[in-house]
């Protein structure tokens, strides 16, 4: 350990501050500036001169002003009392703060809640990192499990009794190391897993566009590049409150206020089908919205992987949806630009690109310390500038996540929501996931898949050769193409976030309006190779299945396949 | 509260003056971002801000510019404290320039406390979603974008568009039926002639004492409209969650603002990013735009509606791009609905209000409300596709539901969106003339309406099937 000094603010520049006379601190580290103790990290040391990044408002700090090292690095607090949460960039509770946030921060852990503690180990076991030391029910759907820590082995030579604890109580001793509640974990290091695993089954989003089209598995990446208004906060929001992962970090990165404000609103309300609990008992909040210290918006991506991590360590499966990873791109920028570092792309440090992969490199499914499969999964929206998807945030993203979700203006424009593109998106998982659905009851999945984006595909291209000669000029097979085209984008790929019957949509309801629309179409080219007109089986009324999706509730099939029988009963009359 | 940290400083050692910006040596306890005021040999004062300190330097950014500074004969006095203005209902029924000084003859305006004008973030966990409706009496705003209360929803404009007016228009008609409404108007870098035009629209209003005016005119100081929508915001803070009125802050032209902004930057020589604004006019922006909402356990609430006017019309410019990113939907006027004679010109597809889910329908405007207007959306969706098709093949071309789109939509223009300039229009009228439009389209056209709402709407008019 460092033996804390004291220095002096040497000069002041928004959230950039230079101390002098500070010894024994390593980058990374925390400092603390000012009367009012504002954190900060220290980023480059040169000469004996540390430029921090401040994460609190700089206004009235001067030259002369004290400042310390905290001798260690960026940490967050991981122990019970997360889940329903809402904290800031750096982890401090918000509930607990002012209506208008003072510079001076509240504390990290509430220190006078207890926690009722189970053991679950034994003196006397030896014990390596990772083992189960004992559980708290934190909320009715979590278990809390705590866990040999990392670098903690050796026999167990005092547990605590079962019983109410508070996060400041010794809990365990392994070995040499003493445990708590509450364990401080470096936000920009990843925690240690056993062994990384190849993801394997399906993140089930309950969206079908992405759940049919482009899935993603458990422990994968995703990233969300759109313009503004195209549905990026929507769409992470329906994964947030209905995928099925145990455990969700939503961070709002720099993002808008009311946008929280809303999450906060309903997840309380809003019902889990799997647990019939409350959303928020599996749900962690970082929110630093875009008017909050830009310093801890680029914290806030490591705060939040972070505890997926714990959770993950626990054997669950979590997932970190991070809203946007451009703001937190341009705190990088702000900062490299405050202390006139050369620019790479369009002003941001050269480091960008390997910042970005090593955020998403903290995904993966994973074989735990204690040995359970678990995950991490990662979902970063990106807000290119201009919706010019070539800018560098955008662009190296692509290159490092497996599933991408890319919005398109058009359509959002057409109120198609969600609105994820067909020339655009891709899944890297779709093959692997195929053969999951495969051996788990659905082999017609990856056929079926195929088939609507060979159709998507097809009437994008008619479509354009329409606009030239006018559809009614096109043969009757290619009007068939454009009339299925209309129906899959309305009748399954639509997905109204503010349905109450459609907000999710189980597998098997996915299946069933893919495969009506699918039906309808195989039997409308039966009836043009029956030579009935194409202009006949246009005034067909389909509506019955665009409105199917939103007829029943989330698990009910029968809506999409009694308007599947009906339009083909009208179809079967034309012949 | 904001405490000063010590008592004010003074020095008279300038090293130099480099367009807005001045360098003091020798400073010592000068702390960021600390008011200063700058008196010349004349007499003169002219009032800015510290922008860095290094060590025995300070670099202020002055409002009214460097120019006609002398270093050796100037004094520069440190507050020690951000730049704060008075707060209370006494700007209401008031007009003020750009820092804050009365200008329409009366005695200065008085506070029963300072506030800095930077205002602080409010806790993302203390706010309350937006709820309620605004009523504009603009159809094109109730009907299709409707503005709620705590929502910021921009005007994305471009010259020569009436978009001024129809801010006016806004600011003079806006109410929340049943609750105290105000109304804060703040106007950066407009012509005199629209600086008279506004006290004109607003005058009755303002009369009132329901309405303050800031106004920075294009011939003011540049920097100075860095200040004025913190000024407005700062008002509007103590009047929505002090005193819990609704307020409404209008803000006419962000552009202008934004160019400001740029200047002040490339002064201090920052590395110019897109169309050289610097790279953090996102969280500049979001600093001014986020000063809106409503709180837990407080009745009021600030909505807002800035203006601005797209460079050579490019909604991909910094400008309107980063505001999109912060604000809550667009409302779009364009050259092609002026051109049709519509006022406002109102583009509807490229227009949203995000909140209005949560603002309108059942409870909060009208039941059928919210399907009305997706269904209008989705049908102008599709006759746009309809009249793109026109241009190409020829109307004879057209099928008869085609044909009917197009119909719709001109229905739509010509007695829905479009009204009178001074004419304040009930919502049931609004959302009437919506559902008269529709009744141009077959019904199985309508898939986003039950056939409850069609039979209700469209039957009782004998509409058609
Ligand atoms: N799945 C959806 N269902 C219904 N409306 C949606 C959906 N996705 C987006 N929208 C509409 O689009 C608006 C903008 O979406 P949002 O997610 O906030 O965009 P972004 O985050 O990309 O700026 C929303 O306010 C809503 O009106
Ligand atoms: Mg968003």
């Amino acid at each position: 350990m460092s033996i804390p000094s004291v220095g002096k603010v040497l000069r002041v520049n928004g959230p950039v501050v230079e101390i002098g006379g500070l010894k024994n601190v390593a980058t990374a580290e925390l400092v603390e500036v000012g009367r009012d103790c504002l954190p900060g990290e220290a980023v480059t040391i040169r000469e004996g001169i540390i430029t921090a990044q401040v994460y609190a408002y700089t206004g009235g700090l001067a030259p002369g002003d004290t400042a310390h090292a905290l001798g260690r690095p960026l940490s967050v607090a991981l122990g019970p009392g997360l889940l329903g949460g809402v904290f800031d960039g750096t982890m401090r509770p918000l509930d607990a703060a002012a209506e208008f946030l003072e510079t001076a921060g509240a504390p990290q852990v509430d220190a006078a809640r207890t926690w009722a503690f189970t053991p679950r180990a034994a003196l006397g076991d030896d014990l390596k990192p990772g083992a189960l030391l004992g559980v708290i029910q934190e909320t009715p759907v979590i278990e809390h499990r705590l866990l040999a820590p990392p670098g903690a082995s050796g026999r167990l030579t005092w547990i605590a009794a079962p019983g109410e604890h508070s996060v400041d109580d010794r809990l365990a001793t392994v070995g040499k190391v003493t445990v708590g509640f509450s364990n401080h974990w470096p936000v920009r290091k990843p925690r240690p897993v056993a062994e990384r695993l190849p993801a394997a089954s399906p993140l089930v989003t309950g969206q079908r566009v992405l759940d049919l089209l482009y899935p993603i598995a458990k422990g994968s990446t995703a990233c969300v590049p759109g313009g503004f208004g195209t549905g990026k906060t929507m769409l992470l929001q329906q994964i947030a409150k209905w995928s099925d992962a145990d455990v969700i970090v939503y961070v709002g990165c720099g993002e808008r206020g009311n946008e929280m404000a809303d999450v906060l609103d309903e997840l309380p309300r809003l019902v889990d089908p799997r647990t019939g609990r409350p959303l928020m008992d599996r749900t962690v909040i970082i929110a630093n919205t875009s008017n909050m210290p830009v310093m801890a918006r680029e914290a806030s991506i490591y705060s939040g992987v972070t505890v997926a991590e714990y959770f993950r360590d626990m054997g669950y499966h979590a997932i970190v949806i991070a809203d946007s990873t451009s703001r937190w791109a341009e705190a990088l920028r702000e900062f490299a630009s405050r202390t006139g570092q050369l620019p790479a792309e369009e002003g941001y440090p050269a480091s960008l690109s390997s910042a970005l992969a090593a955020f998403y490199e903290r995904a993966g499914l994973a074989r735990t310390l204690g040995g359970t499969e678990a995950s991490v999964t990662v979902i970063g929206a990106v807000s290119p500038p201009g919706g010019d998807v070539t800018e560098p945030v955008t662009a190296h993203s692509t290159r490092f996540v497996r599933s991408l979700w890319s919005l398109d203006r058009d359509l959002a424009y057409a109120r198609h929501y969600p609105a994820v593109g067909w020339t655009a998106s891709f899944s890297r998982d779709a093959e692997r996931l195929g053969a999951w659905k495969a051996a788990h009851g659905d082999p017609l999945w990856a056929v079926r898949r195929e088939r609507v984006i060979a159709l998507l595909g097809e009437s994008d291209r008619l479509r354009s050769m329409a606009e030239l000669v006018g559809s009614t000029a096109l043969p009757d097979l290619e009007r068939v193409v454009l009339l299925t085209a209309d129906l899959i984008r309305e009748a399954v790929l639509q997905q109204s976030a503010l349905s109450p019957n459609d907000v999710y949509c189980s597998p098997a309801k996915q299946a069933a309006l893919m495969d009506a629309v699918l039906q309808v179409h195989d039997h409308c080219l039966e009836l043009i190779q029956a030579k009935v007109p194409a202009s006949l089986i246009e005034e067909v009324d389909m509506s019955s299945l665009v409105r199917a999706k939103d007829a029943g509730g989330p698990d009910d099939i029968a809506a999409a396949t009694s308007a599947r029988d009906s339009i083909l009963g009208q179809l079967e009359a034309l012949r | 509260m904001i405490h000063p940290r010590r008592l004010p400083l003074e020095y008279s050692s300038v090293a130099s003056v480099e367009g807005p910006l001045l360098v003091v040596r020798g400073v010592d306890g000068v702390g960021w971002d600390e008011q200063a005021t700058v008196k010349l040999d004349s007499g003169e004062l002219r009032h800015g801000q510290v922008l860095e300190v290094d060590r025995d330097l300070a670099v202020v950014e002055l409002f009214e510019g460097g120019d006609g500074i002398k270093p050796d004969a100037a004094r520069v006095a440190f507050a020690g404290t951000p730049i704060r203005i008075p707060v209370g209902e006494g700007w209401l029924g008031r007009v003020c320039n750009g820092r804050g000084q009365v200008i329409d003859g009366g005695p200065p305006v008085m506070g029963a406390e300072w506030r800095n004008v930077a205002g602080r973030p409010i806790n993302p966990a203390r706010r309350m979603p937006p709820r309620d409706p605004i009523i504009t009496g603009v159809s094109a705003v109730d009907g299709l974008a409707t503005l709620v209360r705590g929502q910021k929803l921009p005007i994305f404009s471009v010259g020569g568009l009436p978009h001024l007016e129809l801010a006016a228009q806004i600011a003079a008609q806006a109410t929340a039926p049943g609750t105290s409404f105000r109304v804060i108007f703040a106007a950066m870098g407009i012509t005199n002639a629209d600086a008279e035009l506004v006290r004109d629209v607003l005058e009755e209003r303002a009369g009132k004492g329901e309405l303050a005016l800031f106004i920075n005119r294009a011939d003011d100081p540049v920097v100075e409209r860095i200040l004025v929508p913190r000024l407005a915001l700062t008002v509007a803070e103590h009047l929505a969650f002090d005193l819990d009125h609704h307020v409404l802050v209008v803000m006419c032209d962000m552009t202008s603002y934004c160019e400001a902004v740029r200047e002040a930057a490339s002064a201090r020589g920052e590395i110019p990013g897109r169309h050289g604004y610097p790279g953090h006019l996102y969280s500049d922006l979001a600093s001014v735009y986020e000063r809106c909402g409503r709180l837990k356990g407080h009745a009021g609430s600030i909505t807002q509606l800035p203006v601005l006017t797209m460079p050579a019309g490019d909604i991909t410019h910094p400008v309107p791009d980063l505001t999109g990113y912060i604000t809550e939907g667009q409302l779009v006027l364009s050259t092609e609905m002026q051109a049709a004679g519509v006022y406002p010109p109102f583009e509807a597809l490229s227009s949203l209000s995000r909140l209005m889910r949560n603002g309108a329908g059942q409870g909060r405007t009208r039941s059928d409300h919210l399907a009305l207007s997706a269904q209008t959306f989705a049908a102008l969706a599709r006759a746009r596709e309809v009249r793109e098709l026109e241009e190409m093949v020829g109307s004879d071309a057209l099928s008869e539901t085609d044909q009917s789109y197009l119909r719709f939509s001109t229905a739509l223009e010509r007695s829905m969106l479009h009204q009178r300039r001074d004419e304040m229009r009930d919502l049931d009228d609004t959302l009437d003339r919506a559902w008269e439009a529709l009744s141009k389209l077959p019904r199985r056209e309508l898939t986003m309406l039950s056939r409850e709402l069609i039979d209700e709407h469209l039957n009782k008019k004998g509409g058609l099937g």
